[in-house]
């Protein structure tokens, strides 16, 4: 993606988690625990299965129903980051050549079901991931995390980035459209054009926060960033939670595709 | 009330760099006046401002806001008699949302969470802002930014307003809408700006610096409309006393 | 590269989470005792200013083709250790979030190659010594060098190790090491230049700017090799400790990766690792028993092994006409719910 495709990108994504649906209303705390658990009970399946990750697409499928979540958007940016997994995983096949299984008269080699796997788990947890932040607010995931346990120096330097990534990466597409302006081809794109920005922009940057820190000093910071309690945990995120926890556990344990699949095979007899 | 007199007296100040930016600055303004400060671009009055609240310690001379006399120690207790309005409100906005950024002066001044509440209600009515509370700050134009910004400042009930080119990045009805609004601030005001048909607007008393110093002090439609001092600071008449 | 989530093991992802949660911990308590107030906004428009600047592209002398920054090097020059590694920490994880680069758990991982290397090893005892402390253009540049192609060389290796070790790749240790690690040496030499030029710029164009934060980066002066590499060792021993006991449980997946690697055997390194996983295992095996399968003596091709539950003809036929049937049923559910809710709005 060039510069202003992954601006706008971001701004997409950052455009829907400011949404009104049933999901956006959760507490982001128990979105951020109920992700982490998904993803946590997704990998723990073992290198070759993959008829039991089926039932976990419910989730990332009820989250995009219900927030309203564009599907091509989540499926383009899952495309996007393919390429690594993809990459690592197609060895598999490759190098695995044992027959695994005999499906309607078709050997299966072992390493193209582990490949399989690897992809459902990637759908599973990239999915998982960009829908926590589509349809929870980047800064009601932050003081989900303060509230969690990370220390709070960390947290308040993420929400300062949040805050400001859009502003400088405004600043930063005026300089390199300034540049390609003046560039003809690859001339001009070389290493010390490019150090040479990252140095003015790191100037401008260091120049920026020293006028943010006086009008944070103006309005009587004096070291600690101040936060106001947040939202409770109320009923919808306890059954969101429950559900969740109760839904991972049966999934993860009971082979319902399978299960779903024999009946199936037995009514066909 | 004395505690709404701002009093520069012979105040001057040397960048570390070496460049003296103020030479002996004298003026007093009290309870309730608009005063605007004009001037050429490096006259100083920018780095006036920021003497205003402390930000930056006179190098000579004495500010006295209300009745305490600017040191370091009485710094933090004349912030928050003094509210500034920057130039660029993307660097007065750093909270994540705009009820954050309002409630960040309040906060600091160790208020109670439903005063702050209250006082985060009152500030954004006064720029009709409610509707953005929740709102992060990059998806407001520059014309909400600007009234968040000033809602930000006013949340921490200054008796004195400073600002420092409010309308810079304002469209035309924005801007309006700012004179609009200040008009209706009984506070005393300090507003420079290059803006001078904002400050004919809105401020009574005009002071221009140049060079570090004060050329002249007095009632902006005097001051105003005399192209000759105006001229010589670099200036020219404000676009509405102009003939076209 | 980012460790992907696909790939990795709850063993291995959790160890390494609470490992770079704890290095965060740390990190943000030495900043909040020693810091000055203002590197707080400084530190976070920072992070801003290094994940736009990775978004910018440059054309690779020689190549063509087109380089991004990692920008952990930069920071830890001008910032110390500590600040630099929560900044690079925030980054990667707005990166996690928005782009979903490498994933969520995966995130320990990234963090931990790309973040606690170059600020806390290789800054200190690599760039350091290198630079000294007088500022002389030539010696940043191979300082920066030098780190910067250390430091990406580390985190490529630590993802080539957790990837094995995570067991759901075929990969053989030797084959991924040998594609990562040349990889990443040419672009941490690429790096390394740009590092150079712009600590060399930012120290030329604004000197006095870098005393104001030199405070913190002072602080790195302290970091003790002796405590790191106790952490190191301690982590290792944990994910070891964690990794045979999932390993016991599920022998399948360890199994295989160790029977792969012990039969091809030709590269001494994958030798050594293994020998040491086995030896831990053989230690710690007393949950479940379980054979070992010696080398060679393996499957031969189109021999289902009997050792593995659930892929037989049979059950994994209705398995996948089961996973079908499943993810038909959550197609519909999902566009029935939009259907639904569009018409409520109407």
């Amino acid at each position: 993606m060039t510069f202003d495709e992954k601006y706008f990108d971001i701004g997409r994504l950052d455009r829907l988690s400011y949404g009104e649906t049933f999901v956006h209303r959760l507490d982001p705390r128990a979105k951020v625990i109920g992700t982490m658990l998904f993803l946590l009970t997704v990998i723990s399946f073992p290198k070759h299965e993959v008829a039991a990750l089926a039932p976990f697409f419910l989730y990332p499928a009820l989250l995009v129903a219900v927030g309203e979540i564009p599907v091509r958007f989540i499926i383009k940016k899952m495309l996007l980051v393919s390429p690594f997994a993809i990459f690592i995983g197609i060895f598999n096949p490759i190098l695995d050549t044992r027959t695994a299984a005999v499906v309607f008269g078709v050997a299966v080699s072992a390493g193209w079901v582990s490949f399989l796997s690897i992809l459902m788990k990637f759908a599973l947890t990239i999915s998982a991931g960009l829908l926590l932040i589509a349809t929870t607010s980047f800064s009601g995931v932050c003081h989900a995390l303060r509230r969690l346990g990370l220390p709070a120096l960390f947290v308040s330097q993420l929400l300062f980035l949040y805050r400001y990534l859009f502003v400088l990466m405004e600043e930063t597409m005026r300089i390199i459209r300034a540049r390609d302006m003046r560039s003809f081809g690859k001339r001009g794109t070389g290493l010390r054009v490019f150090a040479r920005l990252i140095g003015i922009l790191f100037l401008r940057t260091v120049d920026r926060a020293e006028r943010i820190y006086y009008a944070m000093h103006s309005r009587g910071f004096e070291g600690d960033m101040p936060t106001l309690k947040g939202s409770r945990i109320v009923l919808p995120d306890l059954a969101f939670l429950s559900a969740m926890v109760a839904c991972l556990w049966f999934f993860r344990f009971f082979p319902i595709a399978e299960g779903i699949g024999r009946m199936a095979q037995g009514m066909l007899r | 009330m004395s505690h709404h007199i701002v009093e520069f007296k012979d105040v001057s100040f040397r960048y570390p760099d070496g460049t003296q930016a103020l030479r002996g600055i004298n003026f007093r303004i009290t309870h309730g006046e608009s005063v605007g400060i004009v001037g050429a671009n490096g006259a100083g009055k920018s780095t006036l401002l920021q003497q205003i609240n402390g930000y930056l310690m006179p190098t000579s001379g004495t500010i006295t806001i209300g009745d305490l006399s600017l040191t370091k120690k009485t710094r933090q207790e004349i912030r928050r008699k003094v509210g500034i309005v920057f130039q660029n409100p993307d660097d007065q906005l750093f909270m994540p949302t705009v009820f954050d950024d309002v409630a960040f002066g309040p906060l600091n001044l160790g208020m109670d969470e439903a005063s702050v509440r209250e006082r985060v209600c009152k500030a954004l009515s006064m720029v009709n802002g409610l509707s953005l509370r929740d709102k992060p700050p990059h998806h407001l134009s520059c014309g909400q930014k600007s009234a968040v910004a000033i809602a930000a400042v006013m949340a921490m009930e200054p008796d004195i307003l400073a600002m420092d080119e409010p309308a810079a990045n304002l469209d035309p009805k924005s801007r309006r809408s700012l004179i609009a609004l200040l008009k209706t601030f009984k506070h005393s005001k300090l507003i420079a700006s290059h803006d001078l048909d904002l400050i004919l607007d809105v401020c009574a008393r005009c002071i221009v610096i140049g060079d570090g110093v004060v050329v002249a002090d007095g009632p902006s439609v005097d001051i105003l409309s005399n192209r000759a001092l105006l001229e010589a600071n670099s200036l020219e008449l404000p676009l509405s006393l102009q003939r076209r | 590269m980012h460790m992907a989530d696909a790939l990795l093991s709850p063993a291995v992802g959790t160890t390494l989470w609470v490992g770079t949660a704890a290095v965060t911990g740390y990190a943000s308590k030495r900043l909040k005792r020693e810091i000055d107030d203002r590197m707080i906004p400084l530190m976070g428009v920072l992070g801003a200013f290094i994940f736009a600047a990775q978004m910018v592209n440059f054309t690779i002398p020689g190549t063509g083709s087109s380089g991004h920054l990692g920008g952990g090097m930069i920071l830890a020059v001008l910032l110390g250790p500590h600040a630099a590694f929560l900044v690079m920490a925030s980054v990667l994880t707005v990166q996690a979030l928005f782009f979903a680069d490498g994933g969520l758990l995966a995130l320990g991982c990234n963090i931990w190659n790309l973040a606690v290397y170059p600020c806390y090893l290789v800054y200190p005892y690599v760039y350091r010594p290198l630079a000294g402390d007088i500022h002389k253009p030539g010696r940043v540049l191979v300082a920066s060098l030098v780190s910067v192609a250390a430091a990406l060389q580390l985190g490529a290796f630590s993802v080539v190790v957790e990837t094995l070790l995570s067991g759901k790749s075929e990969l053989p240790f030797g084959a991924f090491a040998l594609m990562m690690q040349p990889i990443h040496l040419a672009i941490g030499i690429v790096e390394g230049f740009v590092t150079a030029g712009v600590v060399n710029y930012v120290r030329g164009a604004r000197p006095e700017l870098l005393e104001s934060i030199a405070v913190s980066r002072l602080l790195g002066a302290e970091v003790s090799l002796k405590r790191f590499m106790i952490a190191f060792a301690a982590l290792t021993v944990i994910a070891g400790g964690a990794l045979s006991w999932f390993a016991s449980t599920h022998p399948d997946g360890l199994e295989w990766s160790i029977e792969k690697i012990a039969g091809k055997g030709e590269l001494p390194q994958a030798y050594g690792i293994a020998a040491a996983l086995k030896g831990f295992q053989e230690k710690t095996a007393f949950l479940r028993d379980y054979n070992f399968k010696p080398a060679g003596d393996g499957l031969k091709k189109g021999e289902a092994p009997p050792s593995w539950p659930g892929i037989e003809a049979g059950t994994s036929a209705a398995g996948i006409i089961g996973a079908a049937i499943v993810l038909g049923m959550i197609v519909l559910i999902g566009m029935g719910i939009r259907v639904f809710r569009r018409r409520q709005i109407q």
